[in-house]
């Protein structure tokens, strides 16, 4: 018979025992929490202390211009570095990137032309041994993907009718499940890969996918060993399960660590952590070996890790990517499929750092929202996005019935199981900058090159919306082609140059892959055509016979007051383009998807775009994501939030990215009202299968101050197009973009 | 059926519970001095839209006013110069529960039998009046809006013989509507009302300033700077918010 304290230690046991299914953990042992706030405890000493660190070392990276350290001689790898701690008496959860906090890493892999610019911009310069062997010995992700590109696919991405491609940095968006690494410790997760080597190819075929397979099982199986010898080099031994919350923190951070050490992607996401990291936090505070105070200081001090994410990036990506993002993605919440809300303690005291460490864009906190969810935690929720604008929201609603219920989001509104799916991330294509393609027969308005092919352009003084859009329609489907081409050079490449072996350790042998496509100037080209439909668009000509401007006779309805005559074309647009992109093969047999997000390329996109049907001016911003045009959606945030929800989420299942900013007193009298108008909008826009919202609320005032004082804001953080960042780290392009958005105001 | 409608607000948070669609209405027989959206006075602007149209637009939003405890307010312009208009735009939304508020000074009350007709049968449909009481002193009600306030104090008796819940909004404008004894006597009057369910001072600000300029017009209460938060706080004690 076990003792009373030995049943405590014991977890429910389940199907996770036999096999690796950290879900099967997660929902035979979870606690769901109902109740209020009023449990959470404070910043410990520690914590303060360590934060203030933090945020000297923050305050002298911007006095840097931006990059505090940077190696320059070692190459980032799993165990290249020792360790290296904020303060090692202080923390609870250890580990960084390099040697030292805020000292970038090398990462040449994925070009070494670009690790070089990297360094450059920031006045440091690449050991010229690194440099030599990069060239003349080992090939990188980025010449393998140059090497393959055609003439045609060179000139649509030099006029930015495809752009933001990850050709020149890291895909990333692939989440492994750092949780295994605490629930399993190492040698059990090597085990199951050395299994899976043994069914790999076991039936005499050596076709190209075995021997593919099999060497990436064995890169894994490297990786795996790896990561035991980095969690050694802090004095830690996680080739076994996590006994306690502490080690299950530290285990899942070694993991994680690892991945960012190995890969600079994009977006590197953390997946789905506090609910299953809460089951360690309750059994040792039922057990008495913790107490709240010490529970949320492993959150602060885990959270704090995630915070200092950094990675070297060139100027270029910083134009697209604006603000040193880096999409640590939490998310929390949801509902489990046995209809019991995943919201426990832990998912309260995740969103609570915003308040013991203050707003920050990362982690990129992410709210699966549900009409299920608990009421306290809803408001709780609504509480800090007023607080901090630093939160995101999904609906949990109709993304559960495809992906589950252990799905993460990847970067900013990329649903994908955890351990069990990942994507090709494909940037995304100018829908906008096609129409005006179509108009002028594949010329480029701004640089009048023949980009795509030259179809029959359109000669009417006047634009007539059938003939338009039976142009458009071809050029779409060249547009998708192309696209998907481009995509699948990109990823070839990455696995072969770039592949990223620790994260892909962290998840089962057989994945589902997507190709996540995607779309931009989706409002624009909305807009445009209901201009051509329902207004006169006279064309204007230049020398050469290119319509290089327009010009609009009479009103027309445009996107984002609930107005079906023009939102059904946006709906279409979506579908249309969707339907094309599926008429390609792509890499690997990835399943087709796309998205409508624009992180913040919408102001690059803007800038290579000529002038369009609806009136915009060339060099305009488009609006982000799925967002209507700035200032148009005149008939107040509902009817905007309701335009976006009726684009179809299962046509454009990467995701659906809506950005929305509220001043305070537009949002309700007192901070009560304000909490449950917000809550109220949230399960409106989910019952409408709204898929995504960003939540800001500030005033306008607040970041023309902010533009002249930076150093007065070190933490004031806004939602921009799937994540958050710190509104002082944006260019001043960013900056006034942000600004001239429709701020939903009280009249 | 057609009304003359100014615009919308789908997001509406302060003119009434819950969220609120917000049907600003066009035309108004008032001037008041410290009105935000004179855009709306004209009795010929704005669009012709049929009820139909209105609720099917409305319809769309009733996740919203579940969630939250809302509905559609009536606002203006002066919602009560459409009174037929707004029978027929009540009936339907009651056919789907929708909470119904009017916004109205209460300016064109009128006590002839026929107009009585007409507006008992709209309070049948509506669920709470917001009623704009701006000055209880009458003659410096006519400097503040042009109009006296005689129709407007028979109204509120008026809402209380029918027992139509009210809230009572006060415009706070320093100089013209932020007294002492105005105040005290304005309580006194709201005390005679047992169906007013909520008092609330709203402090005059100057967010519509700009819309005089477009207009062209010169924006009367030039010069005059919004209320303190002590003389709100004063007011709202007085008023017993």
């Amino acid at each position: 018979m076990a003792t009373e304290t030995k049943e405590k230690l014991q977890f429910t046991g389940g199907k996770w025992e036999t096999e690796i299914d950290v879900r099967d953990f997660i929902v035979n042992n979870f606690t769901p929490y109902v109740e209020d706030e009023s449990f959470l405890a404070g910043p410990t000493k520690s914590t303060v202390e360590l934060w203030d660190h933090v945020m000297e070392l923050t305050s002298k990276e911007r006095e840097n211009g931006g990059v505090y350290d940077m190696d320059t001689k070692v190459v980032s790898t799993i165990t290249s570095h020792g360790p290296g701690y904020l303060d090692q008496s202080k923390e609870k959860v250890v580990g960084v990137q390099t040697d030292a906090p805020f000292k970038r890493s090398l990462q040449p892999f994925g070009g070494i032309r670009m690790a070089v610019d990297a360094a450059q911009a920031y006045g440091f310069e690449v050991d010229e041994e690194v440099k030599h062997i990069f060239t003349e010995y080992r090939k990188t992700h980025n010449q393998g993907v140059f090497d393959a590109y055609t003439p045609e696919i060179r000139a649509a991405r030099r006029a930015g009718i495809i752009t933001g491609l990850p050709d020149a940095y890291g895909r990333g968006r692939i989440i492994g499940d750092y949780r295994r690494v605490a629930l399993y410790g190492v040698d059990r997760l090597i085990e199951d890969k050395q299994e899976q080597l043994r069914s790999v190819g076991a039936n005499g075929m050596m076709s190209e996918e075995v021997i593919r397979d099999r060497e990436e099982i064995n890169e894994q199986i490297r990786a795996l060993h790896e990561l035991k010898q980095l969690a050694e080099s802090y004095g830690f031994d996680i080739s076994k399960p996590a006994t306690n919350a502490q080690e299950a923190f530290q285990w899942l951070y070694f993991g994680y660590l690892a991945a960012i050490k190995e890969q600079n992607g994009a977006a590197m996401s953390l997946g789905r952590v506090s609910t299953f990291l809460d089951i360690y936090i309750n059994r040792d505070l039922e057990n008495g070996i913790l107490t709240e105070e010490e529970a949320q200081e492993l959150v602060d001090h885990f959270v704090m890790k995630l915070r200092i994410v950094k990675f070297s990036r060139t100027p270029d990506y910083n134009e697209l990517f604006s603000g040193d993002p880096t999409w640590v993605t939490e998310s929390i919440g949801g509902i489990a499929n046995d209809g019991r809300p995943l919201v426990t303690k832990s998912s309260f005291r995740f969103l609570h750092t915003l308040d013991n460490l203050g707003p920050a864009p990362e982690p990129n906190l992410t709210v699966l929202w549900s009409e299920q969810l608990p009421e306290n935690f809803k408001k709780y929720c609504a509480k800090m996005s007023i607080k901090s604008s630093a939160i995101q929201y999904e609906n949990d609603d109709i993304m559960r019935p495809i992906y589950g219920d252990d799905y993460g989001i990847a970067c900013c509104v990329s649903a994908m199981a955890i351990g069990k799916q990942m994507q090709f991330f494909g940037a995304r294509a100018n829908l906008a900058k096609a129409l005006l393609y179509a108009i002028n027969g594949g010329k480029d308005e701004v640089s009048e090159v023949q980009v795509a092919p030259a179809y029959a352009p359109i000669n009417a003084e006047y634009l007539d919306y059938d003939e338009v859009m039976e142009k458009y329609d071809d050029m779409m489907e060249w547009l998708a082609k192309i696209y998907v081409n481009t995509l699948n050079i990109i990823h070839f490449m990455h696995d072969k140059y770039s592949y990223e072996r620790i994260e892909m350790a962290l998840h089962d042998k057989e994945v589902l892959r997507t190709m996540a496509c995607g779309i931009a100037g989706l409002s624009v080209a909305a807009d445009s055509l209901s201009a051509i439909k329902h207004a006169k668009v006279k064309t204007i000509r230049n020398e050469a016979g290119l319509v290089v401007d327009y010009e609009i006779e009479g009103d027309f309805p445009k996107y984002g007051n609930n107005d079906n005559r023009v939102d059904d074309i946006a709906v279409y647009l979506v579908k249309t383009f969707m339907e094309k992109i599926k008429h390609y093969k792509t890499y690997r047999d990835a399943v087709p998807t796309q998205s409508v997000l624009t992180i913040t390329s919408n102001v690059v996109y803007g800038k290579k775009t000529g002038n369009t049907p609806d009136g915009r001016k060339a060099g305009e911003a488009f609006a982000p994501g799925a967002n209507p045009m700035h200032g148009r959606d005149k008939n107040g945030a509902l009817a905007s939030l309701l335009s976006v929800a009726k684009l179809p989420y299962e046509e454009s299942l990467d995701g659906i990215s809506n950005t929305f900013s509220i001043v305070p007193r537009a949002l309700g009298k007192d901070e009560d009202t304000r909490v449950m108008n917000l809550v109220a909008m949230l399960d409106g826009y989910a019952n409408k299968e709204g898929h995504h919202l960003n939540v800001n609320v500030f005033d306008r005032e607040t970041l023309l101050d902010a533009m002249e004082h930076p150093e007065q804001y070190p933490q004031l953080t806004i939602r921009v197009s799937g994540y958050a960042v710190n509104f002082i780290k944006l260019t001043r392009e960013q900056q006034i973009e942000v600004i001239n958005r429709t701020f939903h105001e009280s009249r | 059926m057609q009304g003359r409608i100014h615009s919308v607000e789908t997001f509406g948070t302060v003119d009434g519970p819950g969220l609120r669609y917000i049907i600003f209405t066009q035309g108004c027989p008032l001037r008041c001095q410290f009105c935000h959206n004179p855009d709306t006075w004209k009795m010929s602007d704005g669009k012709m839209m049929t009820v139909q149209e209105l609720v099917d637009d409305i319809l769309d939003y009733l996740p919203f006013f579940q969630a939250s405890g809302g509905g559609v307010t009536v606002s203006g312009g002066e919602p009560l110069l459409q009174c037929k208009f707004l029978i027929h735009l009540f009936k339907e939304l009651k056919k789907y529960g929708i909470h119904t508020t009017i916004d109205t000074s209460g300016g064109l009350f009128s006590s002839s039998p026929h107009y009585l007709e007409t507006l008992d049968e709209l309070l049948e449909l509506t669920d709470l009046v917001l009623l704009d009481l701006k000055q209880i002193n009458a003659e410096k009600h006519k400097t503040l809006t042009g109009l006296s306030n005689e129709h407007i104090l028979a109204f509120a008796n008026h809402l209380k013989e029918k027992d139509v819940p009210v809230w009572v909004r006060h415009v706070l404008v320093p100089e013209r509507s932020d007294f002492d004894e105005d105040l005290h006597a304005l309580r006194s009057f709201i005390d005679t009302l047992p169906n007013v369910e909520k008092i609330e001072v709203l402090p005059y600000h100057k967010l519509g300033v700009y819309k005089y300029e477009a207009l062209g017009m010169d924006y009367p209460l030039e010069g005059i700077e919004p209320p303190t938060e002590e003389r709100v706080r004063n007011a709202e004690m007085i008023l017993g918010c």
